[in-house]
């Protein structure tokens, strides 16, 4: 009896294991991307062995694509060529990897999935085991199939009671990020549960363990239940009832959580919306693996229609994946998003981390749906980002500064 | 291995030593180049092979990229010394024989630009007026270090290597 992740590997090991142990494990699936897809392919190549399984390994263009630069068509070649030698079919370029992986159904519930890129952790929420790692480590996993784990320790996350309305996955996670600090889950699990948790889409659940990373977490858990099962399509499996010891348990009352916005220069540097609304703002992004899904953009779409972004603040829309903006498309929201005066760039991590699609210049301030305020994390390192939940981000590029959608007058 | 000290701060990013502008390709020159152009744009201009970093707490936290950590070895460093590291960071040091040394004082005691020198397999560091006893790697990553680089483990004896007596429940 244990923590998600001591029960997940038990189950596929065959034998128990615990928190500490350290152990070598075959993965479902091995992603890497046009950025940390290169090394990991010079990774494999230097190990001289024959690739493990080609149905098995999975590359995504998505950071910067389509290339902007002759660099970073080089990357993708390099990668084209390798899928070529090694037909291998899983290479995609729809969106953010991490959306891929769920739309493709490559992350399966109750799986051990790893990807060459921090975010990977993401999957967590279908239940299963993600972990985000190195080139060399997905190169090693490219000819053997297997990586090594410590299964960690546990962090369990009780949110009681529901979200107000307004307050979404986004400013929960904030929330937490700014109790915990920004390695306050390091080497650890993070497993989120409780009412709150219970009541979440898929969609909401995926941001919760995609801002895990950002608190330190090695991997991010909700356990798979109706919800996922009828999202996922996969036949319904149940955990054994469990006992767990957890590290430490976060117990937080979902009912008084307001909008949060993390401030520059740190993701737990985390305000109610109230302290900083006011702030003017040259860029707003709505995307990013955190907050680029349908549901996401059906809160942007239902704030912006009808109105009209403020003139000086340009407003970046980059739907996480193809089948996203499909969705969108149908939906009416990319029509919404384009009269409100909205930028939709193609599906992708679009400006998230500072290559394409919105540069940020020095003393701009963005906000951001995405996960990282770092200093030069979209940009120059003299701009400001703010990072918030869609809502808020919408309200504020109306705005033109940091706003509470509380506070829209109706459309006339 | 002796050199100086480069001290940074808390929380020292995968965005701060290479940023996403920069990472764009895998050419070892290129990436030696580009290490802390915008946090230090001092460092790749003065650092000198045996060098160390010493930090505060949460080094390489963000992205998985490895180009962070190659930047560093390239550039000759001999040791980064940090309160704490993330935890990919420090997986990806360890796989490309980046010497990697957690201690918790190292940063408020020591400063920029001390003689210093470090032993990376004991985590001893030692200054001409002080030594510290830092935390080396352990366990498989201490299994990796001794062998050079992951790459050299699996070629050399692969996983099998690395079986552990499982843990007894
Ligand atoms: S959207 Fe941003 S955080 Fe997510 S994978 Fe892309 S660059 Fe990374």
């Amino acid at each position: 009896m244990g923590t998600i992740t001591e029960e997940l590997f038990s189950r596929r090991l065959g034998h128990a294991v615990h928190a500490g142990d350290t152990v070598i494990a075959e993965v479902d699936v091995a992603m890497a991307h046009d950025v940390t897809g290169p090394l990991a392919i010079e990774a494999f190549r230097s190990l001289d062995m024959p690739l493990w399984d080609a149905s098995r390994i999975v590359f995504n263009f998505d950071h910067v694509m389509p290339a902007n630069t002759v660099a970073a068509a080089e990357l993708h070649r390099i990668i084209r060529e390798f899928c070529v030698e090694h037909t291998i079919t899983n290479l995609f370029a729809e969106g953010i990897c991490h959306q891929v992986m769920v739309d493709r159904r490559l992350a399966r519930p109750g799986g051990i999935v790893v990807g060459a890129d921090s975010h990977s952790t993401t999957y967590g929420g279908l239940g299963c085991f993600a972990t985000g790692l190195g080139s060399t480590d997905i190169g090693v996993v490219f000819a053997t199939g297997k990586t090594w784990f410590r299964i960690p320790e546990t962090v369990r996350i009780e949110v009681r009671g529901a979200l107000p309305p307004g307050v979404y996955a986004k400013d929960l996670a904030l929330h937490v990020i700014a109790q915990m600090g920004a390695d306050g889950a390091d080497y650890c699990a993070v497993e989120w549960g409780g009412e709150a948790v219970a009541a979440m889409s898929v969609d909401e659940r995926l941001t919760l363990c995609n801002l895990s990373t950002d608190f330190g977490a090695k991997t991010a858990l909700v356990e798979p239940d109706a919800v996922t099962f009828a999202h996922s399509g996969d036949d319904p499996f149940e955990l054994p009832p469990v006992r767990p010891r957890y590290l430490r348990t976060l117990v937080v009352d979902a009912e008084r959580l307001r909008p949060q916005v993390a401030v520059h220069p740190s993701i737990d540097n985390v305000h109610d919306i109230d302290d900083v609304s006011g702030i003017p703002l040259d860029e707003v992004f709505i995307g990013s693996c955190t907050n680029g899904r349908l549901s996401d953009l059906a809160i942007a779409a239902s704030i912006l229609s009808g109105r009209t972004v403020h003139p000086r603040t340009r407003t970046i829309v980059a739907p996480a994946s193809r089948g996203v903006y499909l969705d969108a498309l149908s939906a009416g929201y990319i029509e919404i998003f384009a009269r409100a005066g909205a930028l939709v760039v193609n599906p992708g991590c679009g400006p998230c981390l500072g290559r394409q699609h919105g540069v940020v210049g020095p003393g701009e301030r963005v906000l951001s749906t995405s996960n990282r305020n770092y200093p030069g994390r979209m940009g120059s390192p003299d701009a400001q980002i703010f990072l918030a939940s869609p809502a808020v981000a919408a309200a504020s590029a109306l705005a033109g500064a940091i706003s509470d959608p509380a506070t829209l007058e109706p459309v006339s | 291995m002796s050199g100086r000290v480069f001290l940074l701060g808390d929380g020292v990013s995968t965005d701060a030593i290479m940023p996403g502008r920069y990472n764009v390709t895998t050419d070892p020159d290129a990436l030696r180049r580009a290490c802390l152009i915008e946090a230090r744009p001092d460092f790749t201009e003065t650092v000198q092979p045996g060098d160390v970093i010493v930090a505060g707490r949460n080094f390489g936290c963000g992205s998985s990229r490895e180009h962070a950590p190659l930047s560093i070895k390239r550039n000759q460093v001999a040791a980064v010394i940090a309160a704490s590291f993330n935890r990919i960071f420090y997986r990806n040091a360890v796989n490309i024989g980046l010497p990697v040394i957690r201690c918790a004082e190292a940063h408020r005691v020591l400063h920029d630009g001390d003689d210093v020198t470090v032993d990376a397999l004991t985590g001893v560091i030692t200054t001409p007026t002080l030594t510290l006893q830092g935390e080396p790697p352990s366990g498989v990553a201490l299994r990796i270090i001794e062998a050079g680089s992951l790459i050299e483990l699996i070629r050399h004896g692969g996983w099998a290597a690395l079986e552990e007596p499982r843990h007894v429940s």
